[in-house]
């Protein structure tokens, strides 16, 4: 490994350890939130690898995370599944359909790269803000009813689920027992403590994955993809393999986060995934800096805190929209290449020994 | 006193060095060439005269410092930058090319000036409403050249005319660009890699090398030359 | 037959009103490769700003309508060079991202200036409508048609037969070749705004009498919008116009006469019609075929 990569591990590892002790000095509620950057850093993740990896502009992953979402909660709830006249409670413990959603979104969005590679930049961008436009009514339709609840929703849970002290469950009896979760001799003691950790857990693994996965032939695929399609395609570089595998890939973190939102919100409906949220995701992903990892994180922290603390400065009805905007455009004019931009050139002014191209 | 002069100027793109400190001079009523082979600099030193590219070193023109002057203001002070590849607007037609091409003049009859340019390029005048883009190589060179006449230049800096272009082709404008600076008195700056046309018209030309003048003195002394001919110029 | 009739005629009504919308994103788009997600907040708050002169000023409609569309012009032009301009040479993602937080200052502005109430806002168009052979066609809807028509032109004649329409033209299609020949290109992307911001507020103005004057009233215009430029090809203007049209007598015909088509499906009938004509022939109808240039 070289060296770089081996100041990588460390960091990640120090990282890690911050990230499991910091719910000990945040307050409950403080917890919750950071587990809501945890969700987004995943859909995050994702959403790069796509356009900032792969140059494919996505207006619409807040559709992937819907379905990521309304799978949980199809397999989770109690309603069941209603297929015709039958109904199949399923009931499965809702962390073991995180990785199902994400499996169901990331095929849905596989199966949505072949279309998708007729078209280039905008007209994708288009496409996909369409389909993001269109998810919320699809939801409503009252055809799909009986899987989607219709503008009602779903249910996850009881609805006292995020105030009842933590049971664990027995992963093979399925048995519960009124115990709280330990977790690396760490007493988790609430709902939000219990999702902070969740979240946070799968976004350690799913950013080492991103990692492992961008920096081999497969980034090296996407980036070729990215800087010029017809170069990478005389390289050599399959475009439709690799453009429909960033897709899959995309969605596949889009649906896993999806999925811990429901179980974060516990209930699912139509409006939980509306086109602001792609709208944000891309936000976040270019705050965050394009073509980044770990940077993203930056991203998550500005969709989730800055229309709260918008919304500090003024509650003025419209007050907070203008406040947000206003720091959103600030920030794209003075950093346009997001935190990561702006962590590369304090990187360049700290290093020594760099000779002075400019 | 010459009516351009370059004093040590250089230009980068990023960190590739393209010129390294030019000086030349071209006097009025004069046709300069500026010869050498691909990448010595030539395309950058007209872009640093016309402001499309950001230069350093000291560029007077009329004996007045161009200073951070972008391409539109140093298209007012009379200088018309034919670029490398025509520079035509292909979807408009010829018209509407020339017409542009006497953006910066006010007053002064356009169509008249039309009429002019016709002269030295018949076919013009029949093919006023064609798109531009539909037009032969040669033609659309001509045209270039026609539309940076419009706005009655100075000078004409002129990229590399003889690209794409068959030799009888090249031949005839080198002509029209002879005629034009009997006639009118313009003065040209051209780069071009064919040397032996360009020397036929210019009277003194300047051979690049690596962003650098090598070689430099009056065309016919150049041509002469075996060793610069051998060495430089290829022929 | 009458209700067909009726139908067409509402249809280009408001497929107008879609045509100037999509105009206004074309010309920006064909300038600049920008897609501005703003324009539909800028047309309504440019029409807030109408609704202020009227209500407030005692202003005639008439002399309203123009004064906003200079209005909306000079906003146009102002925040391209003082919001546009310094992110130029940024990817085109991060001009995208201030187009949507432009989206956000421009109605949080509204609701803050004006309260989210909805508004009634009045039309330069009489109530009425005329009897012609048996058919009742709305003059409103014939206003709506013949103003956006009128400035459709008059924006044609602009950018065929003066100096100032050749240079945006120029600097739209080859920016450098423009400066060359001293065109000021920065000035003309702030033109181009301006005239789509205009635009932008006729279309806002035109549509408020109907669906009243609230901060939100532009959001659905705006993806109709995007409909008809996809549909006609996203860098044709003539292919905005005609999308447009197209796109209101299409929707309104498909609402009336396909039975489960209620009104709450004509959204997701245009977004549908986006992804297929994006799969079908991306530049549209009468868009020139994407080519790649090597």
């Amino acid at each position: 490994m070289k060296r770089s990569d081996l100041t990588g591990v460390g960091l990640f590892v120090l990282a890690a350890a911050a990230i499991l002790l910091l719910p000990r000095f945040v307050s409950d509620f403080r917890a919750q939130q950071f587990a809501y950057v945890g969700i987004y850093f995943i859909a995050l993740l994702g959403l790069n690898v796509l356009t900032g990896y792969t140059g494919l502009i996505s207006l619409g992953h807040g559709a992937f995370m819907a379905i990521g979402g309304y799978t949980t909660a199809i397999l989770v709830s109690d309603q069941g599944l209603k297929l015709g006249s039958h109904t199949f409670s399923a009931d499965v413990k809702d962390i073991w359909t995180i990785p199902l959603a994400g499996l169901v979104a990331g095929l849905i969005g596989f199966a949505f790269g072949f279309p998708a590679l007729r078209l280039t930049g905008l007209y994708l961008a288009l496409a996909t803000f369409a389909i993001a436009v269109a998810m919320p009514g699809l939801l409503k339709y009252d055809r799909f009813e009986q899987f989607t609840g219709g503008g009602g929703g779903i249910n996850l849970f009881e609805s006292d689920a995020r105030t009842r002290p933590l049971e664990t469950t027995d992963p093979i009896t399925f048995e519960t027992v009124a115990e709280p979760i330990r977790f690396l001799g760490v007493e988790i003691s609430s709902f939000n403590e219990w999702l902070y950790y969740l979240s946070w857990a799968l976004a350690l693994v799913m950013l080492a994955i991103a990692w492992f996965l961008l920096r081999g032939r497969t980034g090296r695929s996407f980036r070729a993809i990215r800087d010029s399609e017809l170069a990478a395609a005389s390289s050599g570089v399959n475009l439709a393999t690799y453009k429909t595998l960033a897709f899959g890939i995309s969605a596949f973190y889009a649906g896993v986060a999806g999925s811990l939102l429901a179980i974060a919100t516990t209930f699912v409906n139509p409006d939980t995934y509306p086109i602001t949220l792609s709208i944000f995701l891309l936000v976040g992903v270019v705050v965050g800096g394009l073509g980044s990892l770990w940077p993203l994180v930056f991203g998550a922290i500005f969709i989730q805190f800055l229309p709260l603390w918008a919304q500090e400065v003024s509650k003025a009805q419209g007050a907070p929209a203008v406040v947000y905007g206003v720091i959103l455009i600030l920030v794209m004019i003075m950093l346009p290449g997001g935190a990561a931009g702006l962590i590369r050139r304090l990187h360049s002014l700290t290093s020594r020994g760099y000779h002075r191209g400019r | 006193m010459a009516l351009l002069e370059l004093r040590d100027v250089a230009a980068r793109y990023g960190p590739v060095r393209a010129l390294d400190g030019v000086s030349l001079a071209v006097d009025q009523g004069q046709i300069v060439a500026v010869l050498g082979a691909n990448g010595a600099g030539k395309t950058t030193t007209l872009r640093s005269i016309s402001g499309t590219v950001r230069r350093s070193g000291q560029l007077l023109f009329d004996g007045k410092p161009l200073g951070r002057r972008g391409p539109e203001a140093i298209a007012r002070l009379g200088v018309a930058h034919v670029p490398e590849g025509r520079g035509t607007f292909a979807e408009l037609s010829v018209e509407e090319n020339l017409r542009l091409g006497a953006y910066v003049r006010r007053g002064g009859s356009i169509d008249g000036d039309v009429a002019r340019v016709s002269e030295y390029f018949p076919w013009i005048g029949s093919r006023l409403g064609q798109h531009a883009g539909t037009l032969s190589g040669g033609e659309q060179q001509m045209l270039a050249l026609a539309r940076a006449l419009m706005s009655h230049p100075r000078m004409l800096l002129l990229d590399e005319p003889s690209l794409g272009l068959a030799p009888l082709v090249t031949r005839e404008i080198f002509r029209i660009v002879s005629e034009l600076n009997e006639k009118e008195g313009l003065t040209v700056l051209v780069v071009e890699q064919n040397a032996a046309i360009a020397l036929e018209v210019a009277s003194y030309a300047y051979v690049l090398e690596v962003g650098k003048v090598a070689v430099s003195g009056p065309s016919a002394e150049l041509a002469r030359n075996e060793t610069v001919r051998k060495s430089y110029l290829g022929y | 037959m009458a209700e067909f009739f009726q139908q067409v005629v509402a249809g280009l009504a408001t497929g107008s009103i879609f045509a100037a919308l999509a105009l206004a994103l074309v010309l920006i788009h064909r300038a600049t490769g920008v897609i501005n997600f703003a324009q539909g907040e800028m047309a309504m708050f440019t029409t807030y700003i109408a609704w202020t002169l009227i209500e407030n000023h005692g202003v005639n409609e008439w002399l309203a309508f123009g004064l906003t569309l200079v209005i909306a012009f000079g906003l146009g032009l102002g925040l391209q060079r003082v919001v546009i301009r310094p992110i130029e040479r940024a990817p085109l993602l991060t001009t995208v991202i201030v187009t949507i937080g432009l989206v956000l200052i421009f109605n949080g502005l509204a609701s803050l200036i004006w309260s989210a109430e909805v508004r009634a806002f009045p039309s330069p168009f009489p109530n009425d409508t005329w009897e012609i052979g048996g058919v009742a066609i709305s003059q409103q809807d014939v206003g709506t048609f013949l103003t956006v028509l009128v400035l459709v032109a008059l924006l044609w004649a602009f950018f065929q037969f003066t100096k100032v329409g050749l240079a945006l033209r120029a600097s739209a299609l080859n920016p450098d070749a423009s400066r060359l020949v001293g065109v000021r290109v920065g000035w003309m992307l702030a033109i181009g705004w301006g005239l789509a911001a205009m635009l932008g507020a006729a279309a806002g103005m035109l549509t408020a009498p109907t669906v009243f004057l609230d901060p939100n009233m532009m959001q659905a215009v705006l993806i109709y919008a995007f409909a008809a430029a996809v549909l006609g090809g996203i860098d044709s203007p003539f292919g905005a116009v005609a999308g447009g049209l197209m796109l209101g007598v299409g929707l309104n015909l498909i609402g009336t006469y396909i039975d489960f088509v209620g009104a709450g499906l004509r959204l997701p009938v245009a977004l549908l019609i986006i992804l297929v004509v994006l799969l079908v022939k991306p530049s549209g109808l009468f868009g020139k075929p994407i080519t790649r240039r090597v």
